[in-house]
């Protein structure tokens, strides 16, 4: 294994990682919510119009968060390598699967993980070894 | 608007800011995270260990109240089952994740970040989130039916 230390930003990203603590903790101690992405949109596509105030307003703040980033550092770049075929695909898989699994990386692997759930934990090991396999093969394998 | 809706905005708004500081929003970076076998980026760990961090302490004080902090109905997940559905999920969105380099929360907030891409990204993911839906509802009709 080699690392990448040129690349490698663990202020910035132990930083970052506090930040999204720090807001799963604001969430579930003043929303009363588990601050997990994938349910909190799919559930509003179900058509749960009742409690639409409080998903809307979470990601009325999720949207505009790279407007406030921009007031105080430049907007960090996003290189998508993937082609429109491979976005779709991804894209599809990512919508069902997070569906099928109850959750993704902010419900289960950060929330679910901090909650000490055997159930999360096995859905991160999950997507996490699927992760890892699928860019070998196409970095390794296939390429 | 009241002061839960502003709670949830804020946390919202430093959950995308959080994204963004941490490098998650970058695709080529998750991925490289991703890449054991090659130039091997171990940033993301740090991003999950600081989230846990910090949520260790705010999940144990919730699992000893019933109600949130404003005095409101607190919801902690009930299941614990660890069946094929939630396993079979999860490796499929981790083969998603793994062929584009993007989770739902990072892809939301890259819409914001100005590349077209990231649309189709999102377009996709709530097509498969509606297929979901389809699919479950379907399969509700077949057992009321006794198919």
């Amino acid at each position: 294994m080699t690392i990448d230390w040129t690349h490698f930003t663990p202020w910035a990203s132990l930083g970052g990682g506090l930040v999204l603590g720090i807001a799963s903790a604001l969430f579930i101690l003043v929303s009363g919510r588990v601050l997990g992405i994938s349910s909190i949109l799919g559930d509003m596509l179900r058509g749960a119009r009742a409690d639409l105030g409080w998903r809307l307003a979470f990601f009325a703040g999720l949207l505009v968060s790279p407007l406030v980033y921009s007031w105080v550092a430049p907007l960090p770049t996003v290189r998508i390598d993937a082609g429109w075929v491979t976005l779709v695909v991804a894209g599809l898989l990512v919508g069902v699967g997070t569906r099928y699994g109850a959750g993704c990386t902010s419900g289960h692997g950060v929330c679910g993980l901090s909650r000490l759930s055997a159930r999360s934990l096995a859905a991160t090991l999950t997507f996490m070894a699927t992760g890892f396999a699928t860019v070998f093969i196409v970095r390794h394998v296939l390429a | 608007m009241n002061l839960q809706r502003a709670f949830e905005f804020l946390a919202g708004l430093l959950f995308g800011l959080g994204l963004m500081l941490a490098g998650m929003t970058d695709p080529s970076k998750v991925l490289a995270f991703l890449d054991l076998a090659g130039a091997w980026d171990p940033s993301l760990a740090l991003v999950m260990g600081g989230g846990i961090a910090v949520g260790l302490g705010a999940f144990t004080v919730a699992k000893g109240r019933s109600k949130t902090l404003l005095g409101t109905a607190l919801f902690l997940p009930q299941a614990t089952v660890i069946d094929r559905r939630l396993l079979g999920g999860s490796a499929l969105f981790g083969v998603g994740w793994g062929l584009a380099g993007f989770c739902p929360g990072p892809a939301l907030v890259s819409l914001g970040l100005g590349d077209a891409k990231v649309w189709v990204f999102v377009a996709a993911m709530v097509a498969g989130m509606l297929v979901f839906e389809w699919l479950e509802s379907r399969a509700h009709r077949a057992l009321s039916q006794g198919v």
